[in-house]
């Protein structure tokens, strides 16, 4: 393999922030306190704070260097699969700033922070609209801690009709690890579904499954392989008729805005991704939001508080919002009201920008360019479940004749400026490459990206080690993880010998 | 409003390269008695409409910018530098996804590095993790740890009274799967120290969790209750306020082995509640049972020093529901929040701001301990917050303040029966003199009408 | 591969040491994972184990894995190094990284080392 190695002067260097720090600089610094000072109790006091010392300025530039580090949406085309790595309207990024939002305290008495409560229960109420289902809280943090509040929920709800002896939460096989995760942190056993040829449950196994022991079901539909499951509603009648619930993985929602309510088509829980679906940012690895929405035998058990209409408004006033608590709730999931700021004012302006019909063309878009995209790529890398797809699917990363690998192609994508597919994921696919293009890409974009895919698998044939040893293009090139496990340095600090005094 | 970038004559030729007529062809194996519906919501608005409507429900709350805020809690009303967004508004970062590719995530990856290391340094732990949803969860995962670090076989947790009440109502909502014993008697105990706790820690305790300051505010030593806690085997998770520990000895000083809190008061607005940041340290031999992503040094093949997520295996992406945890989405970009925060307040500006705090909430209290009827609940040392008791309901003092444009501090009864009147009254670096006075003027009156 | 003929070997990839009564896991197996990183032994000495269950957890750069008892017996010893050089695992399976010993170790449902081989030779397709 051809290995690039650069002299001390070629590399790129950015110091970490203790590197950079020199005793006595200053950054921000605060008014003196204008009141007496009391008196400190010495014992308790701790003798020094090892933090970094700098100057605004360096601040700023070491932060914008290490941004330049980083590929991003507003960077260019992002087609990781499962991720709906959309674009973020910026005007989200101003509303979820206004001052009224961004200074509001949680524990402020309800008179005061009308406009928060009342976005919150529009929001709330948009979302049972969008999904068809009955009730929703916008508490839970991110999409598995919205799964886990519905894995709770469903435990609650089985456990509340006396029915102790359901231990078993089925999971097919093409599922995010976040699902037996979250049925793990309860203790449930968790029992695998394969798939069918045609990326649908595999209806024999399920049935072979589905005793009076089973919690429910966590489906993903449409499923990872981006298949809408062509057998959902009887997969939901033989969950139901075993006595179990449905859970439905909202991570998928983007294909379905407008398209179908998972509540219509029987799941009885989902969670929402509003940083998938509506838009929210993916900050690097979060925040999210992961909203859950309930059938209404479900509601009673949905975690607490809810807002709700205290006092009903009329022609001149406006109604009073508050806080309600479900009758047999869970419990909390956080502490407050969920990630108001960040989550839910950004996806209550993408909402509202988009109205139903925009809505249903996320939806219809989001499709359609994925689709094209497997058109594209049809014949040139194996699709093993080759039929029409919804927002994302799957092919298989290697060429015939060569021994490339998915993380070759997906490593070499980066050298033409395209962030990577996810790649061996989900498990079921050999070299596993799980495109998503998302609605908001161009034409021209997916040409190019196609474009390029066929260009590798050309490379593969005739200069596999190019790909192999990829990429060469960007500031980085491939690291060394078992370095990193086994030496595991996880931080820095100022130096032994540093001293401001 | 739209988005979407796709002309009608390059839909039309999209559509015949898949082979399909038209958009509502790509869904026939959607079923079609309930193919698309029709949404019941407001029509689309412009941006222009759109951005007046959300100033509209922002101007319909009175902020802490309209009102003069005495209310902590759990969360608190800090200066926050200009840098700070600056930098989080910058789209290389805020538009990135999880650093799943290290060659070209090196931005997000260093800086959630640098925020692992500011979190050791500020909680003298040896490892932290790349955050949590909150301090509540945190806590909660402290006890995910314990709970795999035992594997099951201890089945009692300790958590104390003073301990956020939220934080002990999302432990239990975490734990309800587990066969695990909650010992947390909020009737009894808020004044003893912490021996008293000490005394329910027994053979079969998994893990203590203690809150510095506490809910009240209360500054103590914990090192005798860690250390009889570890002579039981027992781990002990202590809830920080992370600007109380510019001035305070360290948990890690007192030998605890997870440290966990709430980020929201470095550099992150308080925004209803959140998102905020949850932090979570501890020591290196817990690494492995250590929730969350965690961001390791390494090299690139060619020889430069670079940052990659390690340790992974350990997640629930690729251990299942072997994993301690299920979570996948953190907080990554208020951790830059706090990082440049912690980077640009540094050594001194954070000093600075926690004594700040120290000597405008001691001077509160002691203003306020001289109206009549009105006393300290407590006597031990206090940082920035403190319980006030009152001759009078809270409700009816607050009544008063918010008249007067004053939002004043929080009802401890709703939580502890035994502190019904009782008001916990948080100060920081943003309340002047002059407010403080305020407050005290207006209690005065309430409290001898 | 590497699979020696004393040995008794089980379907996931797990070995048996009549001899010994020490188990742990194969090289087939240690391949598989890639750089293991972490073990977590999950019974300590006095235990009764019965084969099939799990004895130890381990995680590699990017896999995880439980090893199961390829017998049953009490055990009388855990290999205590793993847990500061796991890399062994890699390195020398069915030496230094034995992973628990038993006392009258019954063998469970396992294999001899033609068989497990062809096993092995059998997945590689």
């Amino acid at each position: 393999m051809t290995e690039l190695i650069l002299t001390e002067e070629a590399k790129v260097v950015e110091p970490t922030i203790f590197d950079l720090s020199s005793p006595g600089r200053t950054g921000v610094t605060f008014p003196d306190p204008d009141v007496p000072r009391a008196e400190l109790p010495d014992s308790m006091l701790r003798a020094d704070l090892p933090l970094p010392e700098l100057a605004e300025v360096d601040v700023v530039r070491h932060y914008t260097r290490l941004s330049k580090f980083n590929y991003s949406v507003d960077d260019g085309f992002y087609p990781l699969g499962s991720c709906t790595m959309k674009y973020n309207p910026k005007i989200n990024e101003d509303t979820c700033r206004l001052p009224g939002f961004l200074f509001t305290h949680p524990l402020q008495p309800i008179e005061t922070v009308q406009g928060n409560l009342a976005l919150m229960h529009t929001l709330q109420e948009w979302l049972k609209e969008i999904s068809g289902f009955a009730a929703v809280t916008l508490q839970p943090a991110a999409g598995a801690h919205g799964e886990f509040t519905g894995v709770l929920i469903m435990r609650a709800y089985h456990k509340s009709r006396g029915d102790d002896k359901r231990v078993k939460m089925l999971i097919p096989d093409s599922a995010h690890g976040t699902n037996p995760a979250s049925s793990g942190m309860i203790g449930l056993d968790v029992v695998q579904i394969p798939s069918d040829a045609r990326g649908n449950v595999d209806i024999e196994a399920l049935k072979a499954q589905c005793d009076d022991t089973v919690v429910g079901i966590m489906l993903t539909n449409p499923n990872t392989l981006g298949m809408f499951d062509e057998h959902v509603e009887e997969v939901i009648k033989i969950v139901h008729d075993c006595g179990g619930l449905v859970y439905g993985d909202g991570a998928n929602l983007n294909a379905l805005l407008g398209i179908v309510r998972p509540g219509d088509l029987g799941i009885d829980v989902m969670h929402f991704n509003l940083h998938k679906t509506f838009a929210v940012p993916h900050g690097g690895g979060g925040p999210g939001s992961g909203p859950v929405g309930v059938a209404a035998h479900l509601a009673d058990f949905l975690p607490a508080p809810l807002v709700g209409i205290l006092e009903e408004g009329d022609d001149e006033l406006a109604p009073l919002f508050g806080f309600v608590t479900p009758e047999k709730s869970i419990g909390r999931m956080k502490a407050f009201h969920g990630h108001f700021g960040g989550g839910l004012v950004r996806a209550f302006t993408y909402i509202v920008m988009h109205g139903p019909d925009g809505l249903k063309d996320i939806a219809q878009y989001a499709v359609l360019n994925a689709n094209y995209v497997q058109a594209r790529l049809r014949g040139v890398y194996p699709i093993p479940y080759d039929r029409i797809c919804m927002h994302e699917f799957v092919a298989e990363g290697r060429v015939e004749g060569t021994d490339v690998r998915a993380l070759d192609i997906a490593k070499r994508l980066m050298d033409y400026n395209f962030h990577p597919p996810t790649n061996y994921f989900p498990l079921i696919v050999h070299e596993a490459l799980m495109i998503e293009p998302t609605e908001t890409e161009n034409k021209d974009t997916l040409d190019r990206f196609a474009d390029v895919l066929i260009q590798i698998a050309e490379e593969a044939k005739t200069d596999p080690d190019l790909l192999k040893s990829a990429p060469h293009n960007t500031k980085f090139g491939r690291m060394d993880e078992v370095k990193a496990a086994r030496e595991l340095v996880l931080c820095c600090w100022l130096p032994e010998d540093y001293s401001n005094q | 409003m739209s988005y979407i970038p796709i002309s009608p004559k390059e839909r039309e030729a999209m559509l015949a390269a898949i082979g399909v007529k038209s958009l509502d062809d790509l869904f026939e194996a959607v079923p079609a008695a309930h193919r698309f519906p029709k949404l019941d919501l407001p029509p689309a608005l412009t941006e222009m409409e759109a951005a007046s409507e959300l100033a509209e429900l922002a101007a319909a709350n009175e902020s802490t910018r309209d009102l003069v805020s005495f209310l902590g809690a759990g969360m608190y009303n800090h200066y926050i530098p200009s840098v700070v967004d600056h930098i989080l508004r910058r789209g290389e970062f805020y538009t990135a996804y999880t650093p799943y590719q290290p060659e070209i995530s090196q931005g997000t990856l260093q800086a959630i590095f640098e925020y692992q290391s500011l979190m050791t340094a500020l909680t003298g732990m040896e490892v932290s993790n790349a955050s949590h949803y909150d301090g509540a969860t945190a806590a909660a995962e402290a006890v995910n740890l314990a709970w795999a670090q035992f594997r099951g076989k201890r089945t009692k947790v300790v958590v104390s009274p003073t301990v956020h009440p939220q934080y002990r109502q999302v432990i239990r909502t975490y734990t309800q799967g587990m066969e695990l014993e909650l010992a947390d008697e909020t009737g009894a105990g808020l004044e003893s120290d912490p021996a008293a706790l000490a005394e329910q820690v027994d053979a079969n305790t998994a893990l203590v969790i203690v809150q510095y300051p506490d809910f009240f505010g209360r500054v103590y030593d914990y090192t005798q209750l860690i250390e009889t806690a570890h002579e039981k085997g027992a781990l002990v998770c202590v809830v920080v306020n992370p600007t109380a520990l510019a001035l305070f000895k360290t948990p890690g000083e007192m030998g605890a082995d997870i440290v966990v809190g709430e980020g929201q008061p470095l550099g992150i607005p308080m925004w209803y509640g959140g998102p905020s940041l949850g932090f979570f340290t501890t020591r290196k031999k817990f690494v492995h049972k250590m929730a969350g992503r965690l961001v390791g040094e390494t090299v690139d093949n060619r020889g430069q020093k670079a940052y990659v997520l390690t340790l992974t295996a350990r997640e629930q992406h690729i251990k299942r529901e072997r994993a301690t945890s299920n979570i996948c989405s953190n907080q990554g970009l208020l951790a830059l929040a706090s990082a440049v925060y912690l980077s640009l307040v540094g050594k001194s500006g954070l000093r600075q701001v926690a004594e700040s705090c120290y000597h405008k909430a001691h001077y509160a209290a002691e203003q306020l301990s001289q109206i009549d009827g009105v006393g300290l609940c407590f006597s031990e040392p206090f940082f920035h917050e403190f319980a006030l008791c009152l001759p009078v309901p809270v409700e009816e003092v607050n009544a008063h303040l918010l008249e007067h444009g004053i939002l004043g501090g929080y009802d401890l009864g709703q939580d502890y029966p035994s502190l019904k009147d009782h008001m916990l009254i948080a100060v920081t670096e943003m309340n002047s003199k002059e407010e403080i006075d305020a407050l005290v003027e207006v209690i005065a009156e309430v409290a001898h009408d | 591969m590497n699979a020696p003929a004393n040995l008794k070997y089980t379907k996931s990839d797990e070995w048996f040491d009549p001899a010994t009564g020490k188990m742990g896991l194969t090289d087939y197996a240690q391949g598989q994972l890639s750089d293991i990183v972490f073990v977590e032994i999950l019974v300590e000495a006095g235990d009764a184990v019965e084969a099939g269950t799990a004895i130890a957890s381990v995680e590699s750069v990017k896999a995880s894995a439980e090893i199961y008892a390829s017998a049953g017996g009490s055990a009388v010893a855990v290999n205590e190094s793993l847990a500061d050089a796991p890399e062994v695992l890699n390195s020398d399976p069915y030496g230094a990284g034995w992973m628990v010993q038993l006392e009258n170790g019954a063998p469970g449902e396992v294999m001899d080392a033609a068989a497990y081989e062809a096993y092995c030779a059998e997945r590689e397709h």
